[in-house]
């Protein structure tokens, strides 16, 4: 369905008003939390910084805007507003009436991959016990992303922190492909034939891709951050919004990368890890996880980074080459190892669901009390600081989370023989397919071990 | 006449081969999630259980009680304050630093529970979990029950859509 074939939604997505609202709504929530974390209460269950960060628009974006709408908090997120008004020399309104400062550098072709986003991804989940609890780290961490990408803005083109550096977007890009929502030209060939390039340059009527894209070779969603400029620029008005069967891109032949390949490992392995750590019963793991410095959390980071880098490739790497054996292909096996670990993607995506369904509901209520009195400084705004903590959903919890696993696997599995038939037939596909498909199964068992 | 072409002009053949996986993975699914399975657990009885609470664990972390047993849980609190809340049962008790409570309930709700920490203990308060098992976790034996034959009937199904009918060119 073309959602911009409906007049009142194409109006609200060209019209940079509603975007500017909730741009500014969040943005304050967002410095909000900056603010609470330096001066609120050190406890992180009753600051605003931790609850409406860590639970909240986790929530937000985990169970609803990456599964649903793919890169739609990259179209709203606050963090990079700053930046690209100073860039732009105008928060509203086309470039030419602006005086932006910025070097205008390009960003260095070395880079131009997801491998940055996926050591900052490491980085912060190495820290995570730290940082979702401690309110002062916290808004240390959000502060940083805030200047990182002010600063990067004054040096680099369009939005090189979004693109290549953030730790959230790395993995909303790879989820986003399996989200049942695209932004596309409409008729390539009026792309090829266009002039103005209006959608990438800017125009009159909008900024240049602040991507980088060319939405006319736009093929996946990874890098789209459906912030709707090239609607606004189009002069053709060629470009369309509109919904698709979930998961579209994981199986679209082409454009597959080892980066991409790695970042589906590094969150799958993520999920298992903090699955363990934070709703594990393991005292000693927690304790190892949060006491940074000491031989324990050493012990942790070495462990975290040997399973997601070392184990779970490897492992999987087995899987495709006794896939390969059986099958009698002789794809290289780069190649086969970064195509098939596509099959992840939606596996990855539901534990991540499955692991924050149970996270967030039971820590909710938390909301309401950190809504009333931000700082815990003992305000009562909305009369809701008093709450007591009460676990939500606790009886459908263990039912919705097994749904989830069992949907991402089959998913999976169905996304591994796709993959196979790429470049097999028959009976080669199953065989193909059969041991990533083991391999998915035993994800899914040390998730429900986990979780259940 | 192959069958595309047949239900053009309204003629449908059924694909007794599809039919029967399709009854197969359907019958699994419904037998893994709802068969009754066999009773093992012993006769319930009293059970008097010590829980140690300390930043941020419990001590135990994993406890075993049996469906019907009488439980009497100590839990002795040997930092700062902490609690112990049940899920599902909705019970919860307090224990002040050095001190221990009491909680006693009848473990009549079988499966896997958490145990968590309901008083703000630290900074990882929320995360401070433990386990309580009342006889059988059946609901991770029916997932896993029902992961295997999901699996099992995505790749068999694929399979079928993705392969030539056998009977499509003889028609």
């Amino acid at each position: 369905m073309e959602l911009t074939s409906f007049t009142l939604v194409k109006s609200a997505l060209r019209s940079r008003w509603p975007q500017f609202i909730l741009f500014a709504v969040l943005l304050v929530g967002f410095l909000l939390a900056i603010a609470a974390g330096f001066a609120g209460t050190p406890v992180g269950s009753r600051n605003f910084g931790i609850v409406f960060t860590w639970i909240a628009w986790w929530a937000i974006l985990i169970l609803v805007a990456v599964p649903l709408f793919g890169r739609g908090w990259c179209a709203v997120c606050p963090i990079p507003l700053a930046g690209e008004w100073l860039q732009r020399g105008r928060i509203l309104g086309p470039q030419e009436q602006g005086h932006g400062i910025t070097l205008n550098r390009r960003w260095p072709k070395r880079l131009r991959n997801i491998w940055m986003q996926n050591a900052a991804f490491v980085l912060v989940a190495l820290f995570s016990s730290v940082i979702l609890t401690t309110p002062l780290v916290s808004a240390a961490v959000l502060a940083g992303m805030l200047f990182l990408a002010i600063g990067l803005s004054m040096v680099f083109e369009r939005r090189a922190f979004c693109r290549y550096l953030c730790p959230v977007s790395g993995f909303i890009g790879l989820y986003s492909q399996a989200a049942p929502l695209e932004l596309r030209v409409i008729d390539r060939s009026v792309c090829a034939s266009c002039q103005s390039k209006a959608c990438y340059h800017g125009s009159q009527a909008g900024y240049g891709c602040p991507w980088g894209v060319f939405p006319g070779g736009l093929s996946k969603n990874t890098s789209c951050g459906l912030c709707m400029e090239c609607l606004r620029t189009c002069p053709s008005d060629n470009i369309s919004l509109h919904t698709r069967p979930f998961g579209a891109d994981v199986i679209k032949p082409g454009g597959r990368r080892m980066d991409e390949a790695f970042k589906a490992f590094i969150m799958l392995g993520a999920a298992i890890i903090y699955a363990a750590v934070l709703l594990g019963p393991w005292g000693g793991l927690k304790t190892a996880a949060y006491q940074i410095g000491t031989p324990a959390w050493f012990g942790y980071a070495a462990a975290f980074l040997l399973f997601i880098f070392i184990i779970l490739p490897l492992l999987f790497l087995a899987a495709v080459k006794l896939g390969q054996r059986l099958s009698l292909s002789r794809e290289p096996w780069r190649k086969a190892f970064t195509t098939h670990s596509y099959a992840l993607v939606p596996l990855g995506l539901l534990a991540w669901v499955a692991f924050s369904l149970s996270f967030v509901f039971t820590n909710a209520s938390y909301i309401g009390i950190s809504l009333s009195d931000p700082f815990g400084w003992g305000w009562d705004l909305f009369g809701t600081a008093r709450l007591e903590w009460t676990p939500y959903l606790v009886d459908l919890l263990p039912l919705l989370q097994t749904g989830a696993l069992i949907l991402g696997l089959v998913w999976s599995v169905h996304t591994a023989a796709k993959l196979a038939a790429e470049t097999r037939k028959d009976r080669s596909v199953l065989l193909q397919a059969l041991p990533v498909a083991g391999f998915s199964v035993l994800v899914t068992f040390a998730l429900m071990f986990l979780l259940l | 006449m192959t069958h595309s072409q047949l239900a053009i002009i309204g003629i449908h053949i059924v694909d007794y081969n599809k039919l029967l996986v399709w009854s197969v993975l359907v019958v699994g699914l419904f037998l893994a999630a709802f068969a009754p399975l066999p009773m093992l657990s012993p006769a319930p009885g009293e059970k008097l259980l010590r829980i140690e609470a300390s930043q941020y664990a419990f001590t135990p972390a994993e406890i075993q009680v049996n469906p019907g047993d009488r439980v009497t849980v100590e839990l002795v609190s040997t930092d700062v304050v902490h609690g112990l809340y049940i899920d599902r049962y909705d019970l919860s008790v307090e224990a002040d630093p050095g001190q221990s409570s009491r909680l006693e309930f009848i473990a009549d709700k079988g499966g896997s529970y958490r145990i968590r920490c309901n008083v703000t203990c630290g900074a990882m308060h929320p995360f401070m979990i433990g386990k309580i098992q009342v006889g059988r976790n059946n609901l991770l034996w029916r997932a896993i029950g029902l992961a295997i034959i999901s699996a099992i009937g995505a790749l068999v199904l694929f399979f079928f859509r993705a392969s030539p009918r056998s009977d499509e060119a003889s028609i």
